[in-house]
């Protein structure tokens, strides 16, 4: 993957220092950075700040696959590990309060009926159906577009949540696995999830080799992925891992329906709509083993961790609401849902 | 009563399918074999689903229009 275009003075120090090598990096370079992060995060919406997450998404970028042009040791130069931090406080401070009072409410009720709470969280959400809107509407360009902007989460799908494994212990570990092992194509290389999807956008015309896809994502598709990295990266947060993951499954089999629904009536090929249809049925069974067995053996060894694994799947809920919000505000009015070229992207203010 | 390999485990969800772990394969009340590719499957109990034997989901439409 080539690294993105930058968009804003953090991206754009931070892109150019990762073009560099690790081992000159100075105090000075360093005082640079950490100044242009603090600026960042003086964002009201960190959620809708372009410059603030294409950084976060970059920096978690180099722990997954990395990019061509830099150098694989800045994974874990303490610069940039303190430059992530700063980005993933105000990040997560800022998902606390937009969460808080829906946090504490399902809480309350978690404490009597764990799954039946996390069900309950996951279907309150009355934000706007993209896949409602799919299956009725959505025309082909909508299709691609939806697709270059799901493939920023999707061409690594599953890959945060594992990061989770180790901090997991005994039964909610295994539960974990036992759903990370069907993401990865339950012994088939080719049915590995993000396999699927990367079939499904080579079905519909798009290329999924070409990291140009996140240079056309806008802030909110950014945080919705990078949110994952943020929770399953730190052990404290290991809960919210496991919320979000069952946030995940817990809206997709559904959902997924609505998309091959939309690929049919495009006349779109199998290949097309086949990760969708497999996530009809996967994620069925997934959700169970997600909101029950992996947060219900999380919550029965760590009761303490309860409210995290809520706030976990109430971010992740707030931050799809966000992605569906934008999707559907750009393609009522016949606009396109993904980014302008970048250099009208470098005009907007960070 | 279908026979179970040993190690295959079913256990009925509440407002939900079974979720059945261990499994090669899948008999449903017909007597047709379903080849299992999963880990864990999720076996359809409201009968609303369509995908048969499989939970797609549906259950949790009929739960909430019943409430
Ligand atoms: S039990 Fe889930 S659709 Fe029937
Ligand atoms: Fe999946
Ligand atoms: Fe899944």
């Amino acid at each position: 993957m080539t690294p993105p275009e930058p968009r804003g003075p953090l991206s754009a120090l931070l892109l150019r220092t990762l073009s560099g090598v690790p081992g000159e990096l100075t105090a000075q370079d360093r005082a640079g950075l950490e100044a242009a992060a603090e600026a960042a995060c003086a964002a009201a919406d960190p959620v809708a700040d372009e410059d603030l997450q294409l950084s976060l998404w970059v920096l978690y970028e180099l722990h997954y696959r990395g990019f061509a042009t830099v150098d694989d040791r800045w994974e874990w130069h303490p610069g940039l590990l303190a430059v992530r931090q700063q980005l993933e406080q105000a990040f997560e401070t800022f998902l606390r309060e937009r969460t808080r009072e829906q946090v504490a409410r399902a809480s309350e009720a978690a404490r009597s009926d764990l799954p039946g709470a996390l069900f309950a969280l996951a279907e309150s959400d009355d934000g706007p159906s993209v896949s409602g809107y799919a299956r009725s509407r959505m025309t082909r360009e909508q299709w691609d577009e939806l697709l270059l902007l799901r493939a920023v989460s999707q061409l690594k799908e599953a890959d945060p949540h594992s990061f989770a494994v180790p901090r997991l212990q005994r039964a909610a570990k295994v539960h974990l696995v036992e759903i990370l092992y069907d993401e990865y194509g339950a012994g088939r290389p080719e049915r590995q999830h993000a396999v699927l999807y990367a079939d499904a956008m080579r079905a519909s015309g798009l290329d999924p080799a070409d990291g140009g896809y996140v240079d056309r994502a806008p802030a909110v598709v950014l945080a919705a992925s990078n949110v994952v990295s943020t929770f399953a990266l730190h052990r404290r947060l290991r809960a919210a891992a496991a919320g979000h993951f069952a946030m995940v499954e817990t809206t997709s089999s559904l959902p997924s329906k609505g998309y091959v629904g939309a690929a049919q009536r495009l006349g779109l090929p199998e290949q097309a709509w086949a990760y969708f249809d497999e996530h009809v049925e996967a994620d069925a069974v997934h959700e169970q083993v997600a909101i029950r067995d992996l947060c219900g053996a999380l919550v029965a060894r760590e009761p303490a961790e309860l409210e995290s694994v809520v706030f976990g799947m109430a971010a992740g809920l707030y931050l799809e609401g966000r992605v569906g919000s934008h999707l559907l505000e750009r393609w009522h009015r016949g606009e396109s849902a993904l980014r302008g070229p970048v250099a009208a992207g470098l005009q907007e203010p960070a | 009563m279908t026979r179970r390999p040993a190690g295959e485990v079913r256990r009925d969800v509440p407002g939900g399918p079974t979720l059945v772990r261990g499994a090669a394969s899948y008999t449903d009340e017909q007597g047709v074999v379903h080849p299992v590719t999963r880990p864990v499957v999720a076996v359809c109990r409201c009968g609303a689903s369509q995908r048969q034997p499989w939970c797609d989901g549906v259950h949790k439409l009929l739960g909430r229009r019943a409430t």
